[in-house]
């Protein structure tokens, strides 16, 4: 089994610190992994994506071929749609609805949201609504980490939690638990 | 006992260094290279055992410390990106005269794509112009288990070893397979060169080392050959034949889950191995070359093949000429079907990457402009290097140039004398001390007529945040480079400064000597990791 995923955002959206929990995750249970990141100039404000693969084979290419990924996470809404054509027909995007405003030409809601209808599976969610929900306003990420979960496969939610536990450890429980309430908020949501 | 854990590929790179027994890491930052440093300077390993990694003013610096580090009998590191090995190419060139004593390794991360570089400058090329071995590891475990064979390998040869990787390598992530660090190499003593006699390089020992290394260079080509990361792989379709090389060949497998149908020659070590692709023509009249970045073996392959083969690759069109190769592309040289997924959206609007909002360049821009569009619309700006080359976009638009590092302060100085004024340069703070500095003293000599803005936010900002060599000393070293103390003003860029701002500039545009204006404020980035501690 194999799932390779797009995630995607703004320079700054901590798309990284989800990277980071599945990786750590998958370690732990002992899948292959590759990710692709993107470093430098390109991190400052402007669009980012990373390439996630994990497959209990192995895998060769470091980056995703064209509708080959299985989901696509997306901490932006417009940037969702960027990376359309690495999704597979029957691939999942899990976005938040909250767009980054960034430049001056960002294109209709309405054109988005229609955009986004075409596909065949979307879970859209306020993430940034969510995390303050659970009093966790800066954990978005966790929320469409957990949002995903249902439809990741390949890592059970209970090993994502444990990864989450790792990555958060040294900023203390508190931070812990904020971001495991976001991860099942967004988990909660995507079950529905 | 064996370790496995997440590294990009400039990490493992970075642990195999370590583990190979590093007593020095020499680098300037430069996406894609600046993380093997990074790691280096974190790891536990560094500080036990007193490894050096403090980073250098520029590549050329730190090549030249770290042949002195092999010259005493250690072992070292070189890092940069790929266009810093023209900034070293002086010093790179004479290591391969030289040799080497400890082990010397010198990491060159090539940008194709240029995802954050200004051109696509294959490092490859400077293998065979200093003849030198290359090393191109295909993949993150290759990159580890590579850099710690490069050391032996190169105090076996007695020779550097250049090892190339590309964004796309340094940059991923992927579970490595390591030694523990208990099982990591002891460090070398001391010890001077056997024959000391190669490091001086007067022509009458030039000549006889050189000599001597077009010799050895058949012995790398023997090597290559041998070596356990070159290998023919047998394919039963002999209407082609692929070599690949690098991270190349993971696209070419990833087309090709079953397995490739035709021979493939995997290539992670140089001098090519002439031998294996020989034996891989003899099979195929049709050959592929897939290589990441520019077409090396490709060209040189018509001066090795006997008549009568087709070669296709980056020149024929069967690969795009330029960018970083991907599965997709691979897989349309091979003649495969093109993957499809969901239809591209129109939606998504370009979103280049911005200055920081807040950011002190931004300030000095939207005060450079006011004075510049209003009263000297003839004027020029030239810039250079760094986050601020993001001032070229609108809404700034505040120069002209920027080419390489340092090249602000000397083109605004030919300029200058050409007819230009006003002749501004904008630099930031690092580069300036990178390459700045010398252009500023000629500039002094000269007496030449030019205003160099420092934008200084106290650190190396594009590629994260590193040590700036000059932190707290510009205005000195100004001024130890001549310029009139008067005429060394400093600016804080705030909008509340705006009138100053503009005014100073003004005046020293007015100046017809050389003028420079320190505008000063920590990098907003920084600032918010230290408020974080």
């Amino acid at each position: 089994m194999k799932r390779d995923i797009i995630l995607a955002g703004v320079g700054g959206q901590g798309i990284l610190s989800i990277a980071t929990v599945i990786g750590s995750a998958a370690l732990e249970q002992g899948l292959s992994l590759k990710q692709a990141e993107v470093h430098g100039m390109s991190q400052r404000g402007g669009d980012v994506q990373s390439h996630l693969r994990l497959s209990d084979s192995v895998i060769h290419s470091d980056l995703i071929p064209l509708g080959g990924a299985d989901i696509i996470i997306s901490m932006e809404p417009m940037e969702a749609l960027r990376y359309l054509p690495f999704l597979s027909k029957d691939g999942w995007i899990i976005t938040n609805t909250v767009p980054l405003k960034n430049i001056p030409n960002y294109p209709d809601m309405k054109e988005i949201e229609d955009a986004l209808a075409k596909v065949k599976n979307v879970v859209a969610i306020d993430a940034e609504a969510a995390a303050r929900a659970v009093m966790s306003p800066r954990s978005a990420n966790m929320v469409l980490l957990g949002a995903s979960a249902a439809v990741l496969e390949i890592l059970e939610p209970d090993k994502l939690r444990d990864g989450i536990r790792r990555i958060f450890a040294r900023k203390g429980d508190a931070i812990v638990e904020a971001n495991i309430k976001a991860f099942d908020a967004g988990f909660g949501f995507s079950k529905k | 006992m064996a370790r496995k854990q997440l590294l990009l590929g400039d990490e493992a790179l970075a642990l195999g260094a370590l583990h190979a027994g590093l007593s020095g890491v020499y680098a300037y930052p430069g996406t894609p290279s600046t993380e093997i440093t990074e790691f280096i300077q974190s790891y536990p390993l560094t500080a036990e055992r007193k490894v050096h990694c403090a980073w250098s003013v520029n590549e050329k610096t730190a090549m030249e410390e770290a042949l002195g580090m092999s010259f005493a009998g250690k072992r070292t590191l070189v890092c940069m990106k790929h266009v810093g090995m023209n900034v070293c190419a002086d010093p790179f060139m004479g290591s391969a005269t030289t040799g080497a004593n400890g082990g010397l390794v010198v990491a060159a991360c090539d940008d194709p794509s240029m995802h954050s570089s200004q051109n696509e400058q294959d490092s490859r090329f400077w293998g065979t112009f200093a003849l030198v071995p290359v090393f191109e590891p295909s993949s993150q475990q290759e990159a580890y288990e590579m850099a710690r064979e490069a050391f032996d390998y190169s105090e076996k040869r007695d020779i550097p070893v250049l090892m190339r990787l590309t964004t796309r390598l340094s940059h991923s992530r992927a579970i490595v397979t390591s030694v523990d660090d208990a099982e990591a190499r002891t460090p070398n003593e001391m010890h001077f060169p056997r024959n000391e006699v190669q490091w001086c390089t007067l022509p009458v020992n030039a000549r006889k080392r050189y000599s001597q290394l077009t010799k050895d260079y058949a012995l790398f080509e023997e090597d290559a050959v041998r070596s356990r990361f070159n290998r023919l792989e047998d394919g039963p379709d002999k209407s082609l034949g692929i070599i690949a090389c690098g991270i190349a060949y993971n696209y070419l497998q990833e087309n090709y889950p079953d397995g490739c149908p035709y021979p493939v020659l995997k290539i992670s070590q140089y001098p090519y191995p002439k031998e294996l692709i020989l034996k891989l023509a003899s099979q195929c009249k049709r050959i592929l070359v897939l290589e990441e970045g520019q077409p090396l073996l490709e060209e040189r392959l018509k001066g090795i093949l006997p008549h009568g083969h087709e070669i296709c690759g980056r020149l024929d069109g069967s690969l795009p000429r330029t960018g970083e190769l991907s599965p997709d592309p691979v897989r349309k040289a091979l003649g495969l079907p093109a993957r499809e997924g969901c239809a591209a959206s129109e939606v998504p609007a370009p979103r280049p990457p911005a200055l920081c909002q807040g950011c002190g360049h931004r300030d000095l821009f939207t005060a450079l402009n006011a004075v510049m569009k209003k009263d000297y619309p003839q004027g020029r700006a030239f810039s250079d290097i760094g986050c601020y080359t993001l001032g070229w976009l609108p809404p700034f638009e505040s120069f002209t140039t920027c080419v390489e590092m340092g090249a602000s302060v000397t083109m605004a100085q030919g300029s200058a004398y050409s007819g230009v004024w006003p002749a501004v340069a904008v630099i930031g703070d690092s580069t300036f001390t990178h390459s700045g500095m010398t252009g500023l003293l000629d500039a002094v000599n000269e007496k030449a007529d030019i205003l160099v803005c420092i934008s200084d936010n106290l650190t190396t900002g594009m590629t994260g945040g590193q040590d700036s060599a000059g932190t707290g000393r510009l205005e000195a070293i100004c001024e130890g480079l001549g310029v009139d103390p008067a005429h060394i003003r400093t600016v804080v860029p705030l909008p509340a400064n705006y009138p100053e701002m503009e005014r100073i500039i003004k005046e020293e545009i007015e100046y017809h000597g050389v003028s420079v204006i320190i505008s000063r404020r920590e990098c907003l980035q920084t600032l918010k990791r230290h408020v974080k501690k």
